[in-house]
C-alpha cells in the first residue's frame, strides 16, 4: 500500500543521506522523495511516498525515522485531508501546426507552455500525481523528448474534517 | 635512561604551558575530553590525527592512552571498557585506513548498544572529496552503523559536538557516535571559549513508562497462569538488576535471559531457568513456548533467541519494555508496548504492588524440565572437554571474573557453564558475532574494573584475528588471562558442517597453528600449553589469581559440539541434543 509520510528535519549536512540510507538498509521501497526548506530557518521538510506491505512495516518505518537525531517529527498523512502537489516538466516534439492542438490538450489540466523552440515545446504541470500521469499519457503521442518530475510534496489542510464526517477515506493514493 | 629523563622534563614543561589556553582545535578537543571526565583513550596515531596526538602529549598525564597494534583492537578494547564501566569508550584513529579498520567494532557496538565516542582524523577540508592521500568517506561509511555521526566543519563547533556526541552515545539506547575531524580543524587556531551548550529537539529518549500501559501489564499479570520474564542487556544498561530480582521474587515469576542479558539476573537463583535461544536450556525455551504471558524487558527479540517466529510464545500475551520504541513490534507482535528505561519501569511496577495469580503448578512444571533436561556433556576424564574447562575457570575465579569472548562454540560454552550471578561480568559480541572481539575487549574490561580478574575466553580462530594485542600485555603487564579453547578448528563452522552439510568440512579445520606458547613468550607474556585435565587443575587456581598476564593454550576435543540446539528454521519446542548421547 502506498503511504504519504512527511518528516520535519534539522537541515544539517548529511541528513538526506542518513534518511535514504536508513530506508535502504531496512528495505523500504521509496517511490518518491521531495525535500525543501520550510518557513523556519534551519528546518526542512521531506515528503516520501513509500510502498509498504502492511501496517506493521509502516509503523517500523515511522519509528525508525523518528529515531534519527536530526528528525523532529514524522507524520503519516495518507488518511488526512491534505494538499499534495507534484511538478512535472515535459518537453515534447512539436511543429508550428501542432502547437494550438497541444494548447487545447493541456488547458483543462491548467498546465502552461514555458518554453518553445522550432521542434519542441516544454509544458509545466502541477497537481496530484494522477493528473500528471494523465497529462503525460495524452502528450506521449507527440513524442516525449525529456521528462522531469519532482515527486510529491504535501501537508495537511488547514482544517481537518470532524471524525463523524469521515464517511470515506481522504487518501489520494488509494 | 638519560634520554627518558629529558623527555619527561620536556613533557612537564609543555604541560604547564598548555594550562594557559587552548591554541589549536586539538587542544580544544582535549579540553572537551577532560570536561567529559575521559581518563582512558584507545587508539592509534597517523597523519590526520597528529595534531590531536600532539595535544594529548602536551596535556600530560591526564589520560591513559592504550596504543593497540591494530585499530580493530582499539575499538574492541573500548567496547569492553564501555560494557563493564557503563561509560563511553573513547577511540582515536587516523583518516582512511585508520578509520576503516574501526568499522567492525563500530558495527559491533551498534548491534550490542554499547556507548562509544570515536574520533577519526580526516584530510583537510579543502581536499575532502578529491581522493586525497588516506581519504575515506567516513560519514558515508559509518552512517548505517552509528547512532549518530558528525563531521566537524568549524573549530567553533567542536566543543558543542563533543558534548552532543557523549550525550547521544550514553543516553537512551546507548550506541556508537563518530566525530570526523578534518586536519585543518584539529591544527587550526582556536579561541579559548566557544559555546558548548546544545539543544537536540529531535533526540529526547523517553524514560518513564506510560501509566496506562503499565496498568495493562498489571491486569495481564493478575490473570496469567503461566507468566515468564525474558530479560536482555537492557537490564544491565539500565542498572536494574536489583529491581528485576525484587519484581520476579515478589510475584514468583520464572526468569530467562538472552545471551547478552547474562548476569542481569543471578544465574544461581531458584527462579532462573538458564539462558534462552539457539543454545539455551530446554527449560528456558519451553517456558517461552508454553507461557501465557511473556514480559520482555530490554531484549530485542533477536532471531537467535526466537527461532522460527510462528513458534515463539504462540499463546502468550506479549508485553515488551524497551527504551527504543522501534524495537517494540519489530519482530514479534506486541500486545502491551511500554517505552521506558528498564529501571524506571520496574520501579513503577514494584510501587503498585499488584496482585498476581498463584502459579505454583507452572513453577513446578518448569522445575521438572530443569531437573529432567539439564545441560549435559560427556567427560572422558583424560582429554579436556570445553564444558568442563569452563566449569574449572568458573571455580578458579570464584565465579566473579569479567569474562569476555569471541563468537562461536567457546562463547556458547562460556555462556552455558560459567554461571554469572552479577551484572557487568559478561562481555560478548552478541548481535554482530565478531571473531577477534574477546581478547582486546578483555583489556578494556580490565581497565574499567581492575578489581576483578579479566578472563578472555577465545577460540583458536578468533584469537588469531587480534592476537597482536599481546603487545599491550607485554608493555603494561595487565593481568589479563587468555584461555584459548583450542580445538584446531573454526568450531561452530565445523559443527554446522557436520550437522547441516554432511560433514563436508570446507576450510574449517585449522591444520596449521602457530605455537601459541612461543608466540606469547616472544611478547614476554607467560604461556602454557595444557592437554590434560590433571595439568589444568594443577596450574589454573594460581594462574587465575596472580598479577601477571598469561595465555593458556587449552587443547580440547575437536569433535565436541554445542548442545542443546534449535536448528535453523526450527521452533523453540524443537530442540535437538536435549538428552545425553
Amino acid at each position: 500500500m502506498k503511504r504519504i509520510i512527511t518528516a520535519t528535519v534539522q537541515n544539517r549536512s548529511g541528513v538526506l543521506n542518513r534518511i535514504t540510507g536508513l530506508l535502504q538498509k531496512r528495505q523500504f521501497n521509496i517511490e518518491s522523495i521531495s525535500v525543501g526548506r520550510t518557513e523556519t530557518e534551519g528546518i526542512s521538510k521531506m515528503t516520501f511516498v513509500v510502498d509498504v506491505e502492511d501496517f506493521q512495516k509502516l509503523e517500523q518505518l515511522t519509528k525508525q525515522l523518528n529515531k534519527q537525531v536530526d528528525v523532529l517529527k514524522v507524520s503519516d498523512i495518507t488518511e488526512k485531508a491534505i494538499v499534495a502537489r507534484e511538478l512535472a516538466l515535459i518537453k515534447i516534439g512539436s511543429n508550428a501546426q501542432q502547437r494550438s492542438e497541444i494548447q487545447g490538450i493541456i488547458e483543462p489540466f491548467r498546465a502552461d507552455v514555458i518554453d518553445v523552440s522550432k521542434e519542441s515545446l516544454t509544458v509545466q504541470a502541477t497537481g496530484k500525481s494522477e493528473k500528471i500521469e494523465a497529462l503525460i499519457e495524452l502528450l506521449r503521442p507527440y513524442g516525449i523528448k525529456e521528462l522531469a518530475r519532482t515527486g510529491l510534496t504535501a501537508f495537511q489542510r488547514g482544517q481537518q474534517p470532524q471524525v463523524a464526517d469521515l464517511t470515506s477515506s481522504y487518501s489520494l493514493l488509494q | 635512561m638519560e634520554g627518558l629523563q629529558v623527555k619527561v622534563e620536556a613533557k612537564m614543561a609543555m604541560n604547564t604551558d598548555s594550562n594557559s589556553k587552548p591554541n589549536t582545535g586539538a587542544d580544544l578537543l582535549v579540553k572537551a575530553l577532560i570536561q567529559e571526565k575521559v581518563d582512558t583513550l584507545f587508539g592509534y596515531p597517523g597523519g590526520a590525527v597528529l595534531p590531536i596526538y600532539d595535544a594529548i602529549y602536551r596535556a600530560g598525564d591526564g589520560f591513559e592512552h592504550i596504543l593497540t597494534r591494530h585499530e580493530q583492537g582499539a575499538i574492541h578494547a573500548a567496547e569492553g571498557y564501555a560494557r563493564v564501566s557503563g561509560k563511553p569508550g573513547v577511540v582515536i584513529a587516523t583518516s582512511g585506513p585508520g578509520a576503516t579498520n574501526l568499522i567492525t567494532g563500530i558495527a559491533d557496538a551498534m548491534m550490542d548498544s554499547l556507548p562509544l565516542v570515536i574520533f577519526t582524523g580526516q584530510v583537510a577540508s579543502n581536499v575532502i572529496g578529491t581522493d586525497a592521500f588516506q581519504e575515506a568517506d567516513v560519514m558515508g561509511i559509518t552512517t548505517p552503523i552509528t547512532k549518530h555521526n558528525y563531521q566537524v566543519q568549524s573549530i567553533s563547533d567542536l566543543p558543542r559536538i563533543v558534548r552532543e556526541a557523549f550525550h547521544i552515545a550514553s543516553t537512551g539506547r546507548p550506541g556508537p557516535v563518530v566525530v570526523d575531524i578534518p586536519k585543518n580543524i584539529s591544527s587550526g587556531p582556536a579561541e579559548e571559549e566557544y559555546e558548548s551548550t546544545f539543544y537536540l529537539p529531535g533526540y529526547q529518549p523517553n524514560l518513564k513508562p506510560n501509566p496506562l500501559q503499565i496498568k495493562k501489564l498489571e491486569d495481564a499479570l493478575a490473570k496469567a497462569k503461566k507468566p515468564v520474564l525474558l530479560t536482555g542487556a537492557g537490564i544491565i544498561h539500565g542498572n536494574a538488576s536489583e529491581e528485576l530480582k525484587a519484581f520476579a521474587h515478589h510475584h514468583a515469576i520464572p526468569v530467562t535471559n538472552t545471551l547478552l542479558g547474562l548476569g542481569g539476573y543471578p544465574g544461581n537463583d531458584e527462579l532462573f531457568l538458564g539462558m534462552a535461544g539457539m543454545h539455551g536450556t530446554y527449560a528456558a525455551n519451553m517456558a517461552l513456548y508454553e507461557c501465557d504471558l511473556l514480559i520482555n524487558i530490554g531484549s530485542r527479540f533477536d532471531d537467535r533467541l526466537t527461532g522460527k517466529l510462528e513458534h515463539f510464545a504462540p499463546n502468550a500475551t506479549v508485553a515488551h519494555v524497551d527504551i527504543d520504541p522501534a524495537e517494540i513490534g519489530k519482530n514479534i507482535t506486541t500486545h502491551i508496548p511500554i517505552v521506558a528505561d528498564s529501571k524506571e519501569a520496574l520501579k513503577v511496577l514494584q510501587k503498585h504492588d499488584v496482585e498476581s495469580t498463584n502459579h505454583g503448578d507452572w513453577l513446578r512444571h518448569l522445575q521438572e524440565y530443569k531437573e529432567e533436561y539439564p545441560l549435559w556433556y560427556n567427560n572422558p576424564e583424560e582429554k579436556m572437554v570445553p564444558q568442563w574447562l569452563m566449569e574449572k575457570v568458573h571455580e578458579a575465579t570464584n565465579g566473579d571474573a569479567v569474562v569476555t569472548t569471541d563468537v562461536g562454540q567457546h562463547q556458547m560454552w562460556a555462556a552455558q557453564y560459567y554461571t554469572f550471578n552479577e551484572p557487568n561480568r559478561w562481555v560478548t559480541s552478541g548481535g554482530l558475532g565478531t571473531m577477534g572481539f574477546g581478547f582486546p575487549a578483555a583489556i578494556g574490561a580490565y581497565l574499567a574494573n581492575p578489581e576483578k580478574a579479566s578472563v578472555a575466553v577465545v577460540g583458536d580462530g578468533g584469537f588469531q584475528m587480534t592476537m597482536q594485542e599481546l603487545s599491550i600485555l607485554q608493555e603494561k603487564r595487565y593481568p589479563v588471562k587468555v584461555v584459548i579453547v583450542n580445538n584446531e578448528a573454526l568450531g561452530m563452522v565445523r559443527q554446522w558442517q557436520e550437522k547441516f552439510y554432511e560433514e563436508r568440512y570446507s576450510e574449517s579445520l585449522l591444520h596449521t597453528q602457530p605455537d601459541f606458547v612461543k608466540l606469547s613468550e616472544s611478547y614476554n607474556v607467560n604461556a602454557l600449553k595444557i592437554e590434560s585435565q590433571q595439568h589444568l587443575e594443577e596450574v589454573l587456581p594460581e594462574l587465575m589469581q596472580n598479577d601477571e598476564p598469561v595465555v593458556l593454550d587449552c587443547r580440547v576435543l575437536q569433535q565436541e559440539n554445542v548442545y542443546p540446539m534449535i536448528a535453523p528454521g526450527k521452533g523453540l519446542h524443537e530442540m535437538i541434543g536435549v538428552k545425553p548421547t
